[in-house]
């Protein structure tokens, strides 16, 4: 009988670039269906338009690049960026919209920047952000959940759904404030009043109609993913508990200056899909697990701080962009130990023979 | 140094060592004032104004002015002739002067105007140097309205708008609206980071030009006539 010596490591694991991603674009289901139960299906079809365009995006740009076009697209990142940026999309917000912002995506930030694993900003979030600085009316009007629709009116059939994706019809009738906005622009009420006078909050239980469970249908597929391993817990732990120390430290139990509770900042916007889906992407985020901790708990206070103070329907996409601007300069600082020796050694230090 | 290559001087501003694409000078002005074609060509006549200027005027003192205080000398001499140009702006072009504001005066700041002073007109006698001006101001002027028009037509979907502001108002019929009276405005190629974009965009054109011109001049040097025979030197050919 004869051993083979083999060294270490022993166990190997069998993730694929296409494998991470085919679990990624799973546990986005709850969330999508979410989204869907509530605010009808207008995010269906930001996916199916964001889906296609990225397809034809990244095949176009890998026959320009000179690359193999199947080898890469069978890899799903595409996809997942599509699917990302389409699920962050107002439902039922203009074709263009999702082309442009998938354009950006796709070639500016991911290509341009040398392809898969060479992008310093995420390519999803730089898509969203392209698209609310450009056009601001069509970013900030998300649909009415439905819940809070008013009497005798429903969510949008399918049909409805294209004609306003397509611009035949107006969306105005279906959009409403968001929770975020609404509780930005609370003159003057405390937030118990808030939150039985609006509507978006009389319906809800914790943070408006809808959004809530939307964030907890992605917290159980980031928690799917954990469980599967696709990453580690670092990341999305450090942002989610740096929001929650500032809110509660900003709390004052809910006067008229309120802002927010914690429950409410990590049930509304775009938290959950923030902390499990783009804060833990492994190539713009920081490396070592240390890096993760504070990479995400930098996220974390951005979001407060541009939540609270600043002009935007949500600060996620902000928070992850300034926060990849850090994540070199992060990982600089945190450089693991190596096995065997006593002290870290420092990213640029001078080797000693 | 007695004969001057006035067409490499030209080719040297206008493209090989455009102050814009290649040396990357003169940045800030290049991005900050690239909103619209007439922002960007009334920006680009007065530093080309300038920088034609002050090589004429620093080649005319270049004997007389000692090594250890040339930098301080240069700058004076730049600060006036920009100084000149804002006051005709705001004679001439009192709108524009005021669209601009700060980046008139920051004229003096621009690294080319500098960068072309000391390694060119302090050491070239006064012609030479006024067609180095003249050519890098032009070639500073091209990527300045390059980028302006890019800008201008992605982001508002209008070209040459406002020129009246520069050429007076038989000029405000010029603007041409490219995508019909519908188009919403791209915005974020208006705001700073379409300037880095474009900028971007136009020096990879131009190394993607570069690198093709050498292609087809490396092919045409190897290039082997087909039929090549040996001659005879001696004897008689049959």
């Amino acid at each position: 009988m004869a051993f083979i010596r083999v060294t270490s490591p022993h166990a190997h694991s069998a993730n694929s670039t296409a494998g991470v991603m085919r679990q990624v674009l799973l546990a986005t289901l709850p969330g999508l269906a979410a989204l869907t139960v509530y605010f009808g299906p207008g995010t269906l079809l930001n996916l199916l338009l964001a889906c296609t365009a990225a397809v034809a995006f990244e095949a176009a740009v890998l026959k320009l690049r000179q690359r193999p076009v199947m080898f890469y697209l069978r890899d799903y990142s595409a996809l997942v960026t599509a699917v990302l940026l389409g699920l962050a999309l107002p439902p039922y917000c203009p074709w263009w919209v999702v082309v442009v912002g998938i354009f950006f995506a796709i070639v500016v930030a991911k290509h341009l920047y040398g392809g898969l694993g060479y992008n310093p900003f995420n390519p999803a979030m730089v898509g969203y952000v392209v698209l609310l600085i450009s056009f601001p009316l069509e970013m900030s009007q998300w649909a009415t959940p439905k819940g809070a629709l008013v009497d005798g009116q429903s969510l949008p059939a399918l049909g409805e759904a294209l004609s306003k994706v397509f611009g035949v019809a107006d969306l105005d009738g279906y959009s409403s404030a968001t929770p975020l906005d609404t509780l930005r622009q609370s003159s003057g009420q405390t937030l118990e009043d808030l939150y039985r006078g609006a509507a978006i909050f009389a319906s809800g239980r914790w943070a408006g109609n809808g959004w809530e469970w939307v964030n907890i249908a992605f917290l159980l597929g980031g928690a799917y993913l954990l469980y599967k391993r696709i990453f580690t817990w670092h990341a999305p732990v450090a942002m989610l508990a740096s929001l929650g120390v500032l809110a509660i430290v900003f709390y004052d139990s809910g006067s008229s200056n309120s802002a927010g509770s914690p429950l409410f900042h990590w049930l509304s916007g775009a938290t959950m899909l923030g902390a499990f889906f783009i804060v833990t992407d492994p190539v713009t985020s920081a490396v070592s697990n240390k890096g993760r901790l504070i990479y995400g708990a930098g996220v974390g206070v951005l979001v407060f701080v541009i939540r609270t103070w600043g002009n935007y329907p949500d600060a996620v996409a902000f928070a992850v962009l300034l926060m990849n601007f850090a994540a070199p300069f992060i990982d600089y600082y945190t450089v693991p130990r190596t096995y065997g020796h006593n002290k870290a050694p420092r990213a640029t230090a001078k080797k000693v023979e | 140094m007695s004969q001057t290559d006035y067409r490499d001087i030209a080719l040297q501003g206008l493209w090989k060592n455009n102050p814009g694409l290649v040396q990357l000078l003169g940045l800030c002005p290049l991005l900050a004032v690239t909103g619209s074609v007439v922002n960007a060509l009334g920006l680009g006549l007065a530093t080309m104004l300038v920088l034609t200027g002050s090589n004429l005027a620093v080649s005319l003192i270049r004997h007389s002015v000692s090594d250890a205080v040339r930098l301080p000398a240069f700058v004076m001499i730049i600060a006036a002739f920009t100084t000149c140009t804002e006051l005709l702006m705001q004679a001439f072009t009192y709108e524009l002067y005021q669209i601009l504001g700060i980046f008139i005066p920051l004229i003096v700041t621009n690294c080319v105007i500098l960068g072309r002073a000391d390694a060119f007109a302090s050491k070239h006698p006064p012609l030479p140097a006024i067609a180095d001006g003249l050519m890098m101001g032009v070639g500073f002027l091209l990527v300045l309205v390059a980028i302006g028009s890019i800008r201008e037509i992605i982001g508002a979907g209008t070209w040459l708008a406002n020129m009246h502001l520069l050429f007076g108002e038989a000029a405000r019929s010029w603007q041409i609206n490219l995508f019909g009276d519908n188009y919403r405005g791209f915005l974020v190629a208006i705001l700073p980071p379409g300037a880095f974009l474009v900028a971007g965009l136009l020096i990879a054109l131009k190394n993607i030009v570069d690198a093709h011109i050498q292609q087809r001049l490396a092919a045409s040097r190897n290039q082997v006539p087909k039929t090549s025979r040996r001659v005879r030197t001696t004897g008689q050919i049959a």
